[in-house]
Formats: C-alpha cells, sequence, structure tokens
C-alpha cells in the first residue's frame, strides 16, 4: 500500500463543482495517455443548462499529454448537447489550442454500402460478371491478335525489346523448373505402372504409359501450371503496379494500345516458348521415366527407346502441342486482363498475383478437360 | 510541457551522406533547438529528403555524429534505436498509409504493438488523433478511397499515434491546394504549440517556410554542403549568398531554373 500511495495520488482526477449554471471542472492528477486510465465523461453528466459557461480549474494537473484532451473532448461534446458554452480561455494555451483542433459534434464516418445480399443475389452476380469477365477477356484477346496483325502489316509497332525480354524471361530461365517437374512426373508414373504391370508380366509397357502419359497430358498440363504460377503472377503482378504507378493512364492518353504494348508481347512469349517447353517436358518426363524403368525392370534402354517411339503416333503428338499453345495463349491473356483490372494499392497488386495463379491452374485444367471431351468425340 | 527553448534536440556534427561512393551531402551540423520548426531547404535534388531520412534513422550517415537529446543515435544497437524512433512522427511525402489497412487500423497499429491498451482506449486515441486532423468521419475508409490532401492529413494522425515530441514532415504541402496547404501550416503550428513537439520539415514551398519556420538549414546541391543556416524569413532578408537570395526571391538562374 505504501509503494501505491504516491502513484494513486497521480491518477488522473475531474469532480464538478459550482451550481448548474456556471459548473466548474476540477481536473488533477497526471493526465497520460499511455497509463490507459483516463476516464471517460459520461454522456449525462452535464444538466441541460442552456446558456450556461463551464470553467475549467487545472493548477493541480501535473503531466499532461493528448490522454488530458481526450477527456476534454468527450466533455466539449456532451456540453455542446447540453447547450452549456466552455470557458476555453481558462485552460492554458497548449490545451486550448489543441481542445478548439476538435469539432463538437463529428460528422458521422462514412461506412461502405453494406453489401448484405441474398445467396441467390450472389450466385446471379457472380455469373453475370464471369460471363461478363469471359466477354472482356474475349474482347482483350481479339484487340491483341489485331495488335498483332498490325504489327505484322507494320502499321503498328509491338517493342521488339518487350517480347525478347518477355520471351527469354519466359523460356530459357524456366528450364530448370519445368525439367524438375516433368522428370519427376515421368519417373512417378514409371514408378505406378511398374509396379502394376509387372504382375503381368508386362513391364515394357512401362515406356509406352509414360510415353502416351507425357506426350497426352502431362507434359503440357504440368508446364502450363508452371507457367501460370511463374509467369502469369509476375505479369499480373507488373501490370497492377503500373496501374497504381499510373502507368496505365499515361500510355492511354497517348493513345499507345495497352493491347499492341503491354498484353501483344506478354502473350506472344507465352506462345512461343510453351511448344518449345512442352517439347522439352515430354522429353525429360520419358528420361525420368526411362530411369526409373531401367533401374526397376529387367529392360533394356534400347527396348525401352523402341517401345516409347511406336507407342504414340504423330496426331497424339499434335494433341497436346496444339494444347501447349492454347495454355499459353490463355494463361497470357487472363493474367493481363486481371492485372489491368487490379485496384492500385499495394494490396491489390497481391490479390492480382493471387488471382493470376488461381485463374490460371484452374483455367488451365477446364480447358484439358475440354480438349478431352473433343478429343473423345474426334476419336484421337 | 515545460518551456526550454534553448535546449537541444537534435544535432548532426560533420556529418556526410553518402550511397555507397556517391557523395550527396558533406559537412552538415545543424542543431534543432527544443519547440522550433526547422526547414530544410535547397534545390530539387540537393539530398533534401536524404538529410531527412538520415535523421529518421533509415539512413546511416557516412562520416559524422547524430545525437538525438543526449544519446548518441547511431551508437547503440537496433533495439536502442527503435526506441529514440518512437520519439519521432514521420509524415512522409504521399502519407504512406498502409493499403490494406483502414485509416483508423492505420493509427491504431503503433498503440496495438508497442502499449498494452485496450481496444476501447485505442478506438478512443485514434478518434482523438483523427478529430486533431479534422479526418474523423474517414476513420472506417481504406487509403485508396479518399483524395491526397486527406491521404497526408491521415498521414500526420498516424504520426501523431505514439505522442511523439519530435514531428518530421517530408514535403508536407507538395501536392496540395494553396487553401488545404495553409490549414495544414495551421495545423503543423497547433500541434506544435499544442504538444509542445519539435518539427523538422523538408519543403520547398516558400510561403508556408516564411509563415512557419523559425530556423533552418540550405543546401546546395553543386558544392554538396550546407550554404546557409538561420530562419527562412532572415535568409530572405538577410542572406546574401546569390543561391539563396535567388532561392529565396524565386528568380531564375543562367541555366533558367528557378
Amino acid at each position: 500500500m505504501t509503494e501505491a500511495a504516491p502513484r494513486q495520488s497521480a491518477t488522473p482526477q475531474w469532480r464538478l463543482e459550482g451550481q448548474h449554471a456556471a459548473p466548474v471542472m476540477v481536473l488533477s492528477g497526471t493526465w497520460q495517455a499511455r497509463t490507459g486510465n483516463i476516464p471517460v465523461f459520461p454522456k449525462d453528466g452535464l444538466h441541460k443548462a442552456p446558456g450556461a459557461l463551464l470553467t475549467f480549474q487545472t493548477s493541480e494537473v501535473r503531466d499532461w499529454d493528448t490522454g488530458l484532451i481526450a477527456f476534454l473532448w468527450d466533455l466539449k461534446r456532451v456540453a455542446h448537447d447540453a447547450g452549456i458554452s466552455l470557458d476555453v480561455q481558462s485552460l492554458s494555451p497548449p490545451m486550448r489550442q489543441l481542445l478548439e483542433l476538435l469539432p463538437d459534434a463529428p460528422d458521422e464516418p462514412v461506412h461502405h454500402p453494406s453489401g448484405h445480399k441474398t445467396f441467390l443475389e450472389k450466385i446471379g452476380a457472380h455469373t453475370i460478371a464471369s460471363v461478363t469477365e469471359v466477354g472482356i477477356v474475349s474482347e482483350l484477346g481479339a484487340l491483341t491478335a489485331k495488335g498483332a496483325v498490325q504489327t505484322v502489316l507494320g502499321r503498328s509497332r509491338m517493342r521488339m525489346i518487350d517480347l525478347l525480354s518477355n520471351t527469354s524471361d519466359a523460356g530459357p530461365y524456366a528450364l530448370l523448373i519445368v525439367g524438375i517437374v516433368n522428370f519427376l512426373v515421368g519417373a512417378i508414373l514409371a514408378f505406378v505402372g511398374a509396379v502394376e504391370l509387372q504382375k503381368f508380366a508386362a513391364g515394357i509397357y512401362v515406356a509406352s504409359l509414360v510415353g502416351i502419359a507425357m506426350v497426352r497430358e502431362m507434359a503440357a498440363v504440368m508446364t502450363a501450371i508452371i507457367m501460370a504460377g511463374r509467369t502469369g503472377g509476375a505479369y499480373a503482378a507488373r501490370i497492377s503496379t503500373m496501374q497504381g504507378n499510373e502507368e496505365i493512364d499515361a500510355l492511354n492518353v497517348f493513345g499507345i494500345p495497352t493491347s499492341t504494348y503491354l498484353i501483344l508481347p506478354a502473350v506472344l512469349s507465352l506462345i512461343i516458348t510453351m511448344p518449345f517447353l512442352y517439347l522439352y517436358g515430354c522429353l525429360i518426363g520419358m528420361l525420368g521415366g526411362f530411369v526409373v524403368s531401367i533401374s526397376m525392370l529387367d529392360i533394356t534402354a534400347a527396348g525401352y527407346f523402341h517401345q516409347t517411339v511406336t507407342a504414340f503416333g504423330v496426331g497424339q503428338f499434335m494433341f497436346g502441342f496444339v494444347k501447349s499453345l492454347v495454355f499459353g495463349a490463355f494463361i497470357g491473356l487472363t493474367s493481363c486482363r486481371i492485372g489491368l483490372k487490379a485496384g492500385r494499392s499495394a494490396a491489390d497488386v497481391g490479390i492480382a498475383a493471387t488471382r493470376a495463379v488461381v485463374v490460371g491452374i484452374v483455367g488451365v485444367i477446364a480447358i484439358d478437360a475440354i480438349f478431352a471431351v473433343i478429343a473423345d468425340v474426334m476419336g484421337i | 510541457m515545460t518551456e526550454m527553448p534553448d535546449q537541444t534536440v537534435l544535432s548532426l556534427r560533420d556529418v556526410t551522406l553518402a550511397f555507397g561512393p556517391k557523395v550527396i551531402q558533406k559537412n552538415i551540423s545543424l542543431d534543432v533547438r527544443k519547440g522550433s520548426i526547422f526547414a530544410v531547404m535547397g534545390g530539387s535534388g540537393c539530398g533534401k529528403s536524404t538529410l531527412l531520412k538520415s535523421m529518421i534513422g533509415l539512413l546511416r550517415p557516412a562520416e559524422g555524429a547524430y545525437h538525438v537529446g543526449d544519446e548518441d543515435y547511431w551508437a547503440g544497437n537496433e533495439a536502442h534505436r527503435t526506441e529514440l524512433n518512437h520519439r519521432f512522427g514521420v509524415l512522409f511525402q504521399s502519407g504512406a498509409l498502409w493499403s490494406s489497412m483502414t485509416i483508423g487500423e492505420n493509427i491504431a497499429l503503433p498503440l496495438q504493438m508497442f502499449t498494452d491498451l485496450k481496444p476501447d482506449v485505442i478506438r478512443r486515441l485514434v478518434e482523438l488523433k483523427l478529430g486533431f486532423v479534422g479526418m474523423l468521419q474517414a476513420i472506417d475508409l481504406y487509403p485508396s478511397e479518399i483524395s491526397g490532401g486527406m491521404r497526408k492529413r491521415a498521414g500526420l494522425a498516424r504520426a501523431l499515434a505514439l505522442d511523439p515530441d519530435i514531428l518530421f514532415f517530408d514535403e508536407p504541402s507538395a501536392g496540395l491546394d494553396p487553401i488545404t496547404s495553409a490549414r495544414l501550416d495551421d495545423l503543423i503550428l497547433n500541434l506544435r504549440d499544442g504538444l509542445g513537439a519539435t518539427i523538422v520539415i523538408v519543403s520547398h514551398e516558400l510561403s508556408s517556410l516564411f509563415h512557419i519556420a523559425d530556423d533552418g538549414i540550405f543546401l546546395d546541391a553543386r558544392t554538396k554542403t550546407p550554404i546557409a543556416h538561420g530562419s527562412p524569413r532572415d535568409l530572405r532578408d538577410h542572406c546574401t549568398d546569390p543561391q539563396v537570395h535567388a532561392f529565396m526571391h524565386r528568380e531564375r538562374d543562367e541555366q533558367g531554373n528557378t
């Protein structure tokens, strides 16, 4: 108790004295905001007395900071409601100056429009937004294609340096990760196949399994997923940052079409690199299958090679090739669109990059499913 | 809140600022007195903002000493510097509000991180700080939803969050219309007198400097040294250096630069 005594005397205290018509607010103690013990002046602390003048007595206030002002502000608002005016001259000049900055009756805070919608409304809004988005992306694709044609005809200009830097970033620099992933996918396929096929003494067909799976599906899809995460996310982040810096606005004012200047090199670089990465992925995947098969099964290298070559035809190869082209165009277009649509803050850049990756991956798999149906109908 | 007019709050002695081998300014010596408004002046690219950066601990001077109060700022470890930094409130050029948080959350964050105050107490202090700058109605809005001038005022409210006794302003009136800028000047004066704060201000907005600053330093880009000390009003009326004279009187030099 003896230790607490000096602190006790320093706690902020207030009391009202005098008549209703001429109240006096007596303040004492230490009023520091950091201590967290600043009292709140009660909303009904003053009787209604229009025309009355409240004076202050602050001679016993020891140390004060904005904590005192917080209390005085409470009082100011209550006094305003009760029709009592404050004799600010009785405050010390710094207190007066700070208190006078504060409003009597604050404006109502602006709230966000409450977005309470029914379930059906939400579904409807999402559907309309998705369909609109498909339309916008298609239009963007058409504009980009038009830009490509105009560039070829020499009427519009895409900067070759942009195409080169985008292509080198999407191509050679992606070789390592595309290689690792496809090698492992090929190896995993061989493991799974080997376990089952060995039971039928058909171990050699592991080569066919790995070959067909890589060429038809895995190389194209896996490479596209990597590119969606790596390049698509980067495009979306870059373009949304440009949006935040008003760089896109500057392009628009000059009349430089974003479709030619920004989107065309991005999409084109993916369309150029994806088929090569697909071929590379096929080969590396088969190599992965080869390494596992040679070490696990009783197969010769020449046998594996022969079985692989006879396993699939040119049709299957073209199928995967076309898919990789479509995936490239899809990832390029959607990530640019998401970047262009993004807001202007740092948080929006993060959202845009995330969305580009998610839309890219989900979209690639969905498109792959559509291709599978088409292939089934056409009998490839 | 006691009056000690000649107490030095910040002092730089023979400070050289450099990025690697590239020297920005050298031989900077200055004293900022408690309760004064100290202006850092000079043409574009002379190193004003770099000087501010070093004063708020973002750039270590290549040479020289920097004292905050009696303490050598760069002598201690990082924890010591963070403690000293809590005496600082910084208003960055474009507000530098954290865009993923509302204005209210922006101001609440330092209080949540560095005090044990309860949420309702923090809310009260946040409202108070926003009340000072007249931005109470924007408490639940995001930085992207308000104008540049409002962002600056919200940035000022955030700078005041921890009740600092030293405030740094980087180009407070850049991008503001004359009326808003004049209001901001009055607000700065009110906060200085009310809070008893010391203020360092980087600006080339002359009308505002003449109005509020009572001490200052003039940096020269060519010689990379300070060429004048004193309040902007004194420099305008008495400084004989042609560079400073031209700056203060908005004259054009031979190259046509103002």
